[in-house]
């Protein structure tokens, strides 16, 4: 329970998708014009990672690891292709779903919702999760079973939802500011991002 | 047509400066700043992508007139996948330290929006020869932001460039320090918004 517990705060806060890791960027750039849309992907998002990373846990441990399917064969090297498949069709479902009840949503989240399949953050936490499984069971970031996966991935999402809509809020204030030209939009949105991620770098040393 | 026609030239030239995937077109930012805190990491990843970038171009404008509309994400996707898989084990073959370095990175260049951007914008509506070149230059465009940012970062940071210590012991002895700071992922950031002002402010003029 303890273990859950410091794995889920610590996949918000100190190992955060945007700040510490730098997943998801592009769509986060886009989206983040107002707090609204920026919360919608959010859900989502959090919503695609809940259901990838269990599925992908599963199929890392029993289908693809070493001595899994057959004897003395490691097949890890399909992880890529094997993730990246799973992601696209769980998106696509999404999609689906968002289009049928929440019509709103839908249009407002535009192209950015298929893009859903590309994002960083998705791929990233499958991979994170492959990575953390070899990992010592007294470390806070190891994965051991399917609910670690769970809480790892709603953490995670939360994180990133917690990241857009700071974002959000924050764009949403600086349209009214004096901005020399050339650093108008893009420039000014990468430096406020920095500033935010040397703000959470303070929970980096948080022993949870 | 003969190869290095005007417009070739063009989709080869533009992405490294006025059509500049980072800079201009915004793609693949997340790789783009987790891998810059040395040098050599980044040189290896834009190595990595613009191979990869080329030769996904290449394969799909082959294949694009027998791609169904509906399934073209799905089939760009298990492209880009296979080419990922195999330069991943290559990497862990010739240069493992660079590989545990990168970790999970190597394995998000399937996600890099570069990748699908070209394919979608360019390579489904072009042929193989154009779609190289433009693959290749959209990939070096990518490399040379990320050379700039982790030369940046690991000067300052570490004093050193590719592992080579360039800041003398003297200085440090007078009294100057590495700048930590340099080194988080916070810098890189800001390092890169910095070279888009610059860029905007001296090279690139919006319409």
């Amino acid at each position: 329970m303890e273990h859950i517990i410091s794995l889920f705060f610590r996949s918000i806060f100190v190992d955060n998708m945007i700040f510490a890791f730098f997943l998801g960027m592009c769509s986060f750039l886009a989206v983040s014009k107002n707090v609204k849309t920026s919360f919608g992907l959010g859900m989502a998002v959090t919503f695609v990672l809940f259901v990838t990373v269990p599925v992908d846990y599963l199929l890392q441990t029993k289908v693809l690891g070493p001595n899994c399917l057959i004897e003395g064969v490691d097949l890890s090297y399909l992880s890529f292709i094997l993730f990246i498949a799973v992601i696209a069709g769980i998106t696509q479902l999404v999609e689906m779903t968002v289009e049928k009840y929440s019509p709103s949503l839908y249009s407002a989240l535009g192209i950015f919702l298929p893009l859903i399949a590309v994002n960083c953050a998705i791929m990233g936490a499958s991979l994170f999760m492959q990575q953390r499984i070899n990992l010592d069971p007294s470390n806070t970031q190891y994965i051991g079973n399917v609910a670690d996966a769970v809480v790892y991935a709603i953490g995670s999402g939360l994180g990133w939802t917690l990241a857009i809509v700071l974002m959000g809020a924050i764009r949403e204030k600086m349209q009214y500011s004096d901005i020399p030209k050339p650093l108008q939009g893009l420039g000014i949105t990468f430096i406020t991002v920095g500033l935010m991620a040397m703000a959470m770098m303070v929970f980096s040393g948080l022993k949870i | 047509m003969s190869l290095f026609s005007k417009q070739n030239k063009e989709a080869f030239i533009n992405p490294l400066n006025l059509d500049n995937p980072i800079l201009v077109q915004v793609l693949g930012i997340c790789s783009a700043l987790a891998v810059t805190s040395q040098l050599k990491p980044a040189i290896v990843m834009g190595l990595a992508v613009t191979i990869i970038t080329a030769f996904s171009n290449v394969i799909i404008a082959s294949i694009r007139k027998t791609i169904p509309m509906r399934i073209r994400i799905i089939v760009q996707l298990v492209v880009v996948a296979a080419l990922v898989t195999i330069v991943s084990q290559i990497l862990k073959a010739v240069a493992y330290d660079v590989s545990v370095q990168l970790s999970v990175y190597v394995g998000l260049i399937i996600t890099n929006c570069i990748l699908m951007g070209r394919l979608e914008a360019f390579a489904m509506m072009n042929k193989p020869w154009p779609s190289f070149l433009d693959g290749v230059g959209n990939g070096l465009g990518y490399a040379l932001i990320l050379v700039i940012v982790g030369a940046f970062r690991e000067l300052l940071g570490r004093g050193s460039l590719l592992g080579f210590q360039l800041i003398p012991q003297s200085v440090y002895d007078a009294g100057y320090m590495n700048n930590g700071m340099m080194t988080m992922p916070a810098m890189a950031l800001i390092l890169v918004g910095c070279v888009i002002w610059v860029h905007r402010a001296y090279f690139y003029k919006e319409k």
